[in-house]
């Protein structure tokens, strides 16, 4: 499981185009997720689940689907931003 | 119906929510893969268990759907409060 | 693979019953009338719970019998979904005076609609039913269907990122999370559809 989670990254980014006259700073890196959803393919059996109290506040059964999203904007020392 | 509700009613309803999720989650897994038997009988396992603490928490609090018994003497079974206000 | 699996104990989907709890324990903990000006998106919004509801329920009349299960159960959890974000806009507005909802940007909301929800987007455009699509053809209105969801996603993420409100945040977290399982389960329909291991190839 954790080998499968190990082979993308939920979140990718690039850096806009920057003209000669763009009037705004530069946001630094533009930020898009790419979730479990799109590397697992058909979903095989007997994947390793949450319990239902965990399952419940993750909004998932299933360790392979959580993805925790936070403001990517707002992680103050990260790479090129700001 | 009080005013605000007591702390069982949370505890209890968070249970009930926890459990309906696994189902609700079987469910949609079921759609799509509907001969897997360890799903099927999780399901099951997870649907009798339900309606058990569902009737615990309707005992103490009224019915949470129609059709079922109204074990409060004092109050029509759909009054308040609402899932919204509580 | 042939005929539906019997299902004991189930069915209660199709006449929806309500049940008269929430999906998932919402909480807000500030006073931020703003938030529920930014939320009605995925109330009233073009890919908000009301649309997705509307969009999928619709579209089980002509679509192969293996992915009506599946279209009906997602539809009905949108709309609990929908009571999820209608309590926090509840919560929201609820003790909110006519100044407060003013200065959150919902002053021309007020004037129209007291506090009462109304089905219209963030930037107050009604509901419409041209927010979705029924094409009669399963594969393009499966695809419609996913990327419903992972527009749906995005939006939730949209709101987080613009709420500093944490359990809000909490509650908008496992809305997002529900749409990635979704668009799991419409992709992995539009593999049964494309299926042929019971099928003659002949080329």
């Amino acid at each position: 499981m954790d080998q499968q989670r190990e082979r993308f990254t939920p979140i990718k980014s690039y850096v806009p185009f920057r003209g000669l006259f763009d009037p705004c700073p530069p946001i630094g890196e533009k930020y898009y997720s790419t979730p479990p959803n799109l590397y697992l393919g058909f979903q095989p059996p007997n994947l390793e689940q949450f319990t239902p109290q965990e399952a419940l506040r993750k909004g998932t059964l299933w360790k392979v689907f959580y993805d925790y999203y936070d403001n990517p904007y707002k992680r103050g020392g990260d790479s090129s931003h700001g | 119906m009080a005013n605000t509700m007591p702390i069982e009613y949370y505890q209890q309803l968070e249970e009930i929510q926890a459990i309906d999720f696994v189902i609700d989650e079987l469910v949609l897994y079921l759609d799509t893969h509907p001969t897997d038997q360890n799903a099927i009988q999780q399901y099951n396992h997870f649907a009798l268990y339900s309606k058990q603490i569902k009737q615990k928490f309707e005992e103490s609090f009224g019915p949470l759907q129609k059709g079922s018994v109204n074990h409060q003497q004092d109050y029509w079974a759909w009054s308040g409060p609402w899932p919204w206000q509580v | 693979m042939e005929g539906p699996v019997p299902f004991p104990q189930r069915g209660e989907e199709i006449v929806w019953i309500y049940e008269k709890k929430l999906q998932y324990p919402v909480k807000v903990s500030t006073c931020n009338p703003t938030l529920a000006k930014y939320l009605v998106e995925q109330y009233g919004g073009a890919d908000g719970e009301l649309a997705a509801a509307l969009r999928y329920l619709n579209q089980r009349y002509t679509i192969p019998d293996k992915v009506i299960g599946l279209l009906t159960d997602i539809g009905t959890e949108e709309f609990a979904h929908l009571e999820m974000i209608a309590t926090m806009i509840y919560k929201l507005t609820k003790d909110a005076k006519p100044q407060a909802l003013k200065e959150a940007g919902l002053g021309e909301h007020y004037v129209q609609h007291d506090s009462a929800l109304f089905y219209n987007n963030a930037a107050g455009v009604p509901f419409s039913a041209t927010y979705f699509q029924a094409k009669g053809d399963p594969i393009a209105d499966l695809y419609e269907d996913i990327a419903a969801e992972e527009k749906a996603r995005a939006t939730y993420q949209w709101i987080i990122d613009m709420s500093d409100d944490t359990d809000l945040n909490d509650s908008l977290r496992y809305l997002r999370e529900r749409e990635i399982v979704h668009s799991q389960r419409f992709r992995e329909a539009v593999e049964i559809l494309k299926d042929e291991r019971d099928r003659q190839k002949i080329f």
